[in-house]
This record gives C-alpha cells, sequence and structure tokens, in this order.
C-alpha cells in the first residue's frame, strides 16, 4: 500500500461529521439488523435410505481421473503405489497434501459442504475423532457401495472393520492406525525419556512441543495425570487443562503444533515433542537423530480413514482407490515407507519375508520394521494404548474450551 | 451536467456496494453475535448478550495484549522513525524523493511474504542468529523467533514507512527560516527543536499514530508467524472461532467488540488532538 | 558548528541503517530465490542456481493461486475503478442530500480494520447461507479498495478548474462528451493512481480474503498455508518478479512526472 496516497485518504477523516449521521448510520444499521435478524441454519441430516445409496453409485461412472487429499508424510516421495495403480487400472491421479490437522480442516471444508459446493477432492482422510462424526452427521459424506470393496472385505484386519465410529463401514475405511508418543531428539536429549513427565520437566524450558488438536493434547494432560480418556469427566478435563496451562506458564512450552512439530523436532528448535509415530520413524530412516517412544502412563492410538466427500466428481475412481490399498503387496509397500500401523495384517507377512531377500541396511531397517511392536502392535501392545475421550456436540464445547484456552493464549 | 439526478446516479452504485457489503455485514456480525447453539444443529437468535461477556471474560488476555503490542509497536515506530523523517524533510536536499523512494521498497513485496523473510532473518539457526552463534557470540539455546520482541519488532517492521511518511509530511512544510530565527531565539538547537519544530510536527505525529496502531492492533499475521505460546492477539482467536472452531457468535461477538473499541478511541482521538483540521492540513500540501 | 554537522552525519547514517533494515529481508527473499537447496527446509545457503526460475510454474496448485490472485485483481479494479471514480465525481463536484453521510461511510470504509471487514462479510455470507469463492472474494476486494479510489478521485476533481467544463459546453459540447473529452483526461492521472492502488491492495492481500475465500486459494494463502511445510523458492521467484515489475513501474512514473515538470 503506498503511504502516500494514504495520507490524501485521510481526507475522508475529514469531513465534518454531526452526531446527526452518525445517528442515521445506527438508523440504517438496524434496517440491516432486522433483515439478518436470522440465525445460522443448522444441517444435521438422517443417513440416505439404501435405495438411495444404490441409485447414487449406479448413476456413477468411472472418469479416469482421481484427486487424493491426505497429510503429509502419507505416501513415499516416488508415490508408488499410485503409480502402480494407474498402470493397473488406467485411472491417473493428483495427490494433495492438503491436511495437517482435522479441526483446522473441517473448519475449511465445512462452509464449503454446506453451501453445496464441491471440496474438488475425491478422498479425504480423516481421524476418528469429533470432527469425522460432525463430516458424517451432517451428510458430507458419501456412502460407500460395499460390493465395490472386494479387497477391503477380504483382507482388512478385524480390528480395522466395523469400528465403533463407523458400524459397518458405511462411510469410511481406514487408511492407516497410528500411535501418539514423545519423539526427542537425541542430539539435545541425552537421557532415555520413558515417562510423560519428561514433557514437563523445567530442565527442557522453551524446548517442548506439545500439539494444538484438543482431543490430541488433551489425552496428553490426562495421561499425566494418571486418566484414562477414553472414561474421562468434565472434571477430569478441567485437571488436565490446568496442568497443561501450567505447564505453558512455566515456559516450557516452544509451541503448539500441528504437523510441522516434526520438522521442529528434527532441527532441534524444539528438543522433544508430542509426535506420530510414523512420522519420526521416517526421519529416522532418513538418518535424522530423533527417537520415538511411547511413555509408560499411555499413548494415544488412532485410526485415520478414506472417506468420499459429498459433490465430489470421480466417486467410482476414488473408491477403487480406496479398495486399492488393502491389496497386501501394496499395503506392505506403502507400510515400508510411511511406517504407521498397517490395517492389512497379510502385509506383515509379505515384508516378513522380504527381508529374507535383502542384504545390509536395508535388511536391518525392514527387520527393524518387522519386529516393531510399534508398527506391528500385539494384543498386550493395543492394551496400553488408549483412543481419544468420546464427545458429543454437546460436550464437544466444553472440552474444546477447556484445550484452547491452553492452546490460545 | 445540469441534471438533479447526476450526483444520486454517480453515488448510487457505490450506495449499494457500501450498503450491502459493509453496513449489512456489520449489522449481521452483531445479529450473530447474540445467537446460541452450535454448528451442527444450527445457531439460533436468542439474543444472548451474555455471549459478549462470555468470549471477553475468555479472552480478555489477548485482546489487551493486541493493544498492548499495538501501542508499543507504535511507540516503538516513532521513536525509530522520527529521525528519519527529520533527516529526510531537512537535510534530505536534492535527494528527498529517493530517499522516500527507498523507505517504500518493502511495500512492493506482499505483505505475508516480507513478514515470512522477516523471520527467516531471525530464525533460531538462520542468517543472523545462526552466524552468530557460529561464533560463540550467543548461546546455543537462544532464540528471538517466538518472543514479544519478535513480534512486537515485525509490527513495527511492517508499519514504519506509514510512521515516517505522516511526519515526513509535517516536517517538510516547516519554513527552514523558521528554524533559523528560532536557533537565533534559543540558545541551543535541542530548546529550538523542542520550541518550534516538534509543536509543528505534531500533526504528522497524529496521523501517523492514527494509520499505524490500528491495523498493528487488529493483525492476526505477525503473531502466528513470529509469534509463540504466548504471544496470541485478538487477531488470530477471531480468526480461529471463525474459521477453525466454526464458533460463530462468540468470533462475531469478539469482532464486533474490537470494531466498536477501535472506532470509537479513533473518534475521540481524532476529536480531542483536533487531528481533523491537522489532517486536511498536511494532506492539502 | 562543527557538533551539528556531527550530528547531521550521524542522522545520514541512521536514515542509511533504517533503509538497510526495511530492505534486508527483501534481500533475503531474492537472494534464497536463487537457493540450489537440497533439503526440504529453504533455510540455508547452499550455492547458486536458476533452478527455481526455470521451473517457476512446476508446482500447479501455487500457479493457479498466483493466477487466481490476478484475475481476482483484474476484476474487481475494474470495478472500483468505474464505481470509485463515480462516487469521487459526485462527492468532489456536487452538493447533494446524503453527502454527509457517503463521507462518513467511505471514513468507516477505510478506518475498519481488515479483520472486521472479512469477519463481518463472513457473518452475512453465513447467515445467509451463501457460497463462497472467487466471486465473494471480488466482492471484498472491490469494497477495501472503493475508498481508496474515490478518494484519490475526489482529491484530483476538486483541483479541476470548472470553468472548462463550461467553455467545453458552450462550444456546443453534450454533457457526455464533455465528460469524456474534458472531465474524464483531466482526473486520469488521479482515476490510475486510484486502479493502481487497488490493484496492489487486491494482489497483496490476505486477511479479508482468508474470510471469504471459500476453497479457492490466492497467492498470499497459499504462502501462508505452506508457512508450516517450508516456503518453496519458486515462492521467493514469483515475489521477486512482483517486486521487480512494480519497482520498474514505479521508476518509469517517477520519470514521466519529472520529464513532464521541466
Amino acid at each position: 500500500m503506498d503511504p502516500v496516497n494514504k495520507i490524501a485518504l485521510l481526507r475522508g477523516m475529514t469531513q465534518n461529521r454531526t452526531r446527526r449521521e452518525a445517528l442515521r448510520l445506527a438508523g440504517l444499521s438496524a434496517t440491516g439488523l432486522m433483515l439478518a435478524a436470522c440465525g445460522v441454519q443448522g444441517q444435521k441430516q438422517t443417513p440416505a435410505k439404501p435405495d438411495a445409496v444404490q441409485d447414487y453409485w449406479a448413476k456413477q461412472k468411472k472418469t479416469g481421473k482421481v484427486v487424493f487429499a491426505n497429510w503429509p508424510e502419507y505416501m513415499p516421495e516416488d508415490k508408488k503405489p499410485l503409480e502402480e495403480f494407474k498402470k493397473a487400472t488406467g485411472i491417473s491421479y493428483e495427490y494433495k497434501e492438503v491436511i495437517d490437522e482435522n479441526a483446522s480442516f473441517f473448519g475449511k471444508v465445512d462452509p464449503v459442504l454446506r453451501a453445496g459446493q464441491s471440496l474438488g477432492y475425491d478422498i479425504v482422510v480423516m481421524t476418528n475423532g469429533i470432527q469425522l462424526q460432525h463430516m458424517i452427521e451432517l451428510g458430507y459424506v458419501v456412502q460407500l457401495d460395499q460390493a465395490k470393496l472386494p479387497n477391503f472385505n477380504a483382507n482388512a484386519g478385524a480390528k480395522y472393520k466395523d469400528r465403533s465410529y463407523d458400524p459397518g463401514n458405511v462411510y469410511t475405511v481406514p487408511y492407516t492406525s497410528g500411535i501418539t508418543g514423545i519423539a526427542y531428539n537425541t542430539k539435545y536429549v541425552k537421557d532415555d525419556i520413558t515417562s510423560i513427565n519428561a514433557l514437563f520437566d523445567p530442565k527442557y524450558k522453551g524446548r517442548v512441543g506439545m500439539m494444538r488438536d484438543a482431543q490430541e493434547i488433551g489425552n496428553f494432560g490426562m495421561f499425566a495425570l494418571g486418566i484414562d480418556p477414553e472414561k474421562s469427566t468434565q472434571a477430569d478435563w478441567e485437571k488436565a487443562g490446568a496442568k497443561l496451562k501450567e505447564q505453558r506458564d512455566a515456559g516450557l512450552v516452544r509451541k503448539y503444533y500441528d504437523q510441522d512439530y516434526i520438522d521442529a523436532v528434527s532441527k532441534g528448535d524444539v528438543w522433544l515433542t508430542m509426535a506420530w509415530s510414523g512420522d519420526v520413524f521416517q526421519r529416522q530412516l532418513a538418518g535424522e537423530p530423533v527417537k520415538f517412544v511411547v511413555p509408560g502412563e499411555g499413548g494415544t492410538i488412532w485410526t485415520d480413514n478414506m472417506l468420499i466427500p459429498k459433490g465430489a466428481a470421480n466417486p467410482i475412481d476414488a473408491i477403487t482407490l480406496m479398495d486399492w490399498f488393502y491389496k497386501p503387496e501394496i499395503a506392505a509397500e506403502l507400510e515400508e515407507f510411511i511406517q504407521f500401523v498397517t490395517p492389512v495384517p497379510a502385509a506383515h507377512d509379505i515384508l516378513k519375508e522380504k527381508v529374507a531377500t535383502l542384504q545390509g541396511k536395508e535388511k536391518t531397517d525392514l527387520e527393524t520394521l518387522v519386529n516393531s511392536p510399534l508398527i506391528f502392535p500385539t494384543e498386550a501392545d493395543y492394551a496400553k494404548l488408549r483412543g481419544y475421550t468420546q464427545l458429543t456436540t454437546k460436550t464437544e464445547q466444553v472440552f474444546n474450551r477447556i484445550f484452547q484456552t491452553v492452546t490460545q493464549a | 451536467m445540469k441534471g438533479r439526478l447526476t450526483p444520486y446516479l454517480l453515488a448510487l452504485p457505490s450506495w449499494l456496494w457500501l450498503g450491502i457489503f459493509l453496513v449489512v455485514p456489520l449489522a449481521a456480525m452483531a445479529s450473530v453475535s447474540t445467537t446460541t447453539g452450535n454448528n451442527i444443529d444450527g445457531f439460533v437468535q436468542t439474543f444472548a448478550f451474555s455471549n459478549y461477556t462470555d468470549a471477553l471474560s475468555r479472552y480478555s488476555t489477548q485482546l489487551a495484549r493486541s493493544f498492548a503490542y499495538g501501542a508499543m509497536a507504535t511507540v516503538a515506530m516513532l521513536v525509530i522513525g522520527y529521525p528519519v523523517a527529520y533527516f529526510i524533510a531537512f537535510k534530505g536536499g536534492a535527494r528527498k524523493s529517493t530517499y522516500l523512494f527507498l523507505l517504500l521498497l518493502p511495500f512492493f513485496v506482499s505483505f505475508v511474504l516480507r513478514t515470512i523473510s522477516w523471520g527467516f532473518l531471525l530464525a533460531d539457526d538462520g542468517i543472523l542468529l545462526g552466524t552468530l552463534k557460529g561464533w560463540g557470540l550467543l548461546p546455543a539455546g537462544f532464540h528471538v523467533l517466538a518472543t514479544t520482541f519478535s513480534v512486537v519488532a515485525g509490527l513495527t517492521y511492517n508499519w514504519l514507512p506509514f510512521m515516517i511518511l505522516p511526519i515526513y509530511v509535517a516536517l517538510e512544510r516547516v519554513d527552514p527560516r523558521v528554524i533559523e530565527a528560532a536557533q537565533d531565539l534559543y540558545a541551543t538547537r535541542l530548546a529550538a527543536f523542542r520550541r518550534v519544530v516538534l509543536p509543528l510536527s505534531l500533526p504528522g505525529v497524529f496521523a501517523g499514530v492514527l494509520m499505524t496502531f490500528v491495523p498493528a492492533t487488529a493483525d492476526p499475521v505477525n503473531a502466528q508467524i513470529l509469534g509463540g505460546t504466548s504471544n496470541t492477539m485478538i487477531g488470530n482467536v477471531i480468526q480461529t472461532e471463525y474459521l477453525t472452531n466454526l464458533a460463530y457468535p462468540s468470533a462475531s461477538a469478539l469482532s464486533f467488540t474490537l470494531m466498536a473499541v477501535l472506532l470509537v478511541g479513533i473518534f475521540i482521538y481524532a476529536k480531542a488532538l483536533g487531528t481533523e483540521n491537522v489532517l486536511e492540513a498536511a494532506a492539502n500540501r | 558548528m562543527k557538533r551539528n554537522r556531527l550530528g547531521d552525519r550521524v542522522l545520514h547514517l541512521y536514515t542509511w541503517l533504517i533503509i538497510v533494515w526495511l530492505s534486508a529481508p527483501i534481500a533475503v527473499m531474492i537472494l534464497f530465490g536463487f537457493n540450489d537447496k537440497k533439503s526440504k527446509s529453504n533455510t540455508s545457503w547452499q550455492g547458486f542456481t536458476l533452478r527455481w526460475y526455470q521451473e517457476l510454474f512446476s508446482i500447479s496448485d501455487l500457479s493457479t493461486a498466483l493466477i487466481n490472485s490476478l484475475v481476482i485483481a483484474v476484476a474487481s479494479t475494474l470495478v472500483t475503478a468505474v464505481i470509485g471514480t463515480m462516487l469521487g465525481l459526485a462527492l468532489g463536484r456536487f452538493r447533494f442530500r446524503g453527502k454527509g453521510i457517503t463521507n462518513f461511510l467511505v471514513f468507516v470504509a477505510i478506518s475498519t480494520p481488515e479483520l472486521v471487514m472479512g469477519s463481518s462479510l463472513l457473518s452475512l455470507f453465513v447467515s445467509a447461507n451463501m457460497p463462497r469463492d472467487s466471486f465473494t472474494i471480488i466482492i471484498a476486494h472491490v469494497l477495501f479498495s472503493l475508498s481508496f479510489v474515490t478518494v484519490t478521485v475526489r482529491a484530483r476533481v476538486v483541483t479541476l478548474d470548472p470553468s472548462l467544463e463550461e467553455a467545453a459546453r458552450d462550444l456546443g459540447a453534450s454533457a457526455w462528451g464533455t465528460f469524456r473529452q474534458v472531465t474524464l483526461p483531466a482526473i486520469m492521472p488521479g482515476v490510475a493512481a486510484g486502479a493502481m492502488l487497488a490493484f496492489a491492495l487486491s494482489v497483496d492481500d490476505y486477511v479479508v480474503t482468508s474470510f471469504v475465500n471459500g476453497s479457492t486459494i490466492t497467492f498470499p494463502l497459499w504462502i501462508v498455508g505452506s508457512v508450516k511445510t517450508g516456503i518453496p523458492p519458486q515462492v521467493n521467484v514469483m515475489g521477486t518478479l512482483i517486486f521487480g515489475v512494480g519497482v520498474l513501474i514505479a521508476v518509469a512514473n517517477f520519470v514521466a512526472a519529472r520529464r513532464r515538470r521541466t
């Protein structure tokens, strides 16, 4: 902006204004107020009838193109699984890393979907939190045609089918699961971190990273107090909120992060931080001095799910791609890179077999992956992990308010 | 152009635009600010004025902080900018416009990009701190980003020219002979400055303060890019409430409060200091 | 006297220091557009390359964002230039009922913080369940640049000698002819300055746009969105090119103005 012009503009302020004009403006505003004296409409939907779902899918045609909106660090750089998909099906893809936090992503897409516009994405990946619940109850998600998901039905692990947040996989199928724990930079942190208390240790003043997402940070506040988030009450949330506020006010927290925490910890901006398992393993493989642990007090297990948003232009191609990820060899390929928890158990065997064919560093790297309880958890491992706090539209406001007062200071 | 309707026809499109897209939205915002509900079931008008007390009690820190940061940045701009304006006005000679042009150079780069570059300069391992740390002049843990200093410095950086320009305009109108006379009259240069130059430049100072304080106070970008956990400003809160939480009532209440405080402030300021005539004079040069 | 000269020298140095401070981030931006970076983040100097100039449009979303910005800027500038000039003429030339309140509205539009302008528009759009896209962005951009054009044009109109137009009318020109051949050329510098300002404001805007964009992404929005993952060097290059064009236009203007004067 050009200040010289802006000075000229100040002439606008120099006109004589009388109280009468201000009153007139107030009058005008009042008229406007009456025009606008309505609220904001809700959108709550009832699920579509099975016939309607059949009709919807019957009308769709393969277009030969799919737009996939995903999180960063969720696809090998050479996009091999997608390239193979393209070769096998002739469907070309556009891959966009546009999601790095559920709440802000929902904030972005809700107004667009509400207005009946298309997002321009055919597949979107969201975590099993309150925002996904909202997407479903607001009717923003296309109901899936189970007949078009043969690989999913054949190969998905029992733990990944028919989950409480989406019984019968009516709307979503998992992309991958993962664990929220602690990552630390071994260049700066010489001790072995085992406890969640490290995040609250004054020794690391100004070098701790926490997550901005209310459900993520809420869980960690509760773990620190020995509370099970799945069974927590409002009183627990308030205690956890107070604990996190204390941590912030003591100057421990450098910043509340979305997925950008991973760069911060590998660069050393923060020395230890809340982190997602696979991100850290990927950086480890790339030779960066980071380590991941699940604190003894507990870690969070979550699942990221693929869904087709309402108004998607290429649903047939989208559901074909969703099912593609459930071919065991594709799941294994993806797993080898992203290092999160795969929903396809058969991938484990494929990788185990592959270990035998490799040599040197590649072999040891893959061996670590195959044997890691954080990537292929056993029943006993699952027992230590907790899900998010279950929220409803009502309790969500209370919950968010408590933890946003922490992260937005 | 004798038609009596002409001015009305000329003004009509702008009236419509300003009416529909400035006045009505402010009214809509006021209306939304007293609704209750949630994004899923919808928001219903219940004239819940408690939204205001509620939102203000939750975010009073951020609101107060915004005004504090705005004020700190404005003072910093005044202290830093005044000598520059003084130099260009009185000692700039033939190169006055060159100096002004150089001061305006940053405005040819997008505001967000400028702020990011500024953050980039200050990064922990960046060109400045990284080098100093490399020479062992700073401890490894030292950082500037994510502090009050970096946010206020960013605000100061972004609006400094808006402070310098109006002061320059006011000073440039001072007749050098007046200063000579004052220097003859008073014993020291300082006294001459204090008694003659400073009062004559006050109109420019007032205009500069007006042009920098309001945008700096309501800015969300600097705190977002340069700030840390305890530097959130009201602009960030309003953006998050509107765009992430979709909590329209409390967001509207905060935004409306911010506007009311700033506008009332501007009017009082303009009336109290008689800025109106002063600005007229400054702008009419 | 000697002390004074020392004071002047200190002031001179100080002014240059401030200029260096203000330009430093720009220099860094330009420099890192030539950085041959290998790692993900573009934060440390790793050698000179022209690669990013060759691959300027290789990030399709970024290119789309830049194009969106330019299209929106052209459209909103055209609308603003026309209706802002009309209002500037009305305010500068005529006395009419409602002039006071119009001036007041123009003032309010200038002094309302961008944040409030954007959020109030969003409140309206949300209440009316109105879809947001580039159309709503244009509406908003016209709104915040309208006053700037109006005031620039009005300043020009006020200095105009009415006898010129009277002479034209006496010579038998029609009202429209007078406007086109006498008034418009005379106020053209004001209109052009206002339009340029409107264009610059539109291309640069982040805050208002962030509220009314729907799923349309503009250049500043794209940049802020990619802060977390690291700004690619292409952004530096685009910034550098915009900077270059802006400076060229300004210098050309400056030279032209100087030549007119002599």
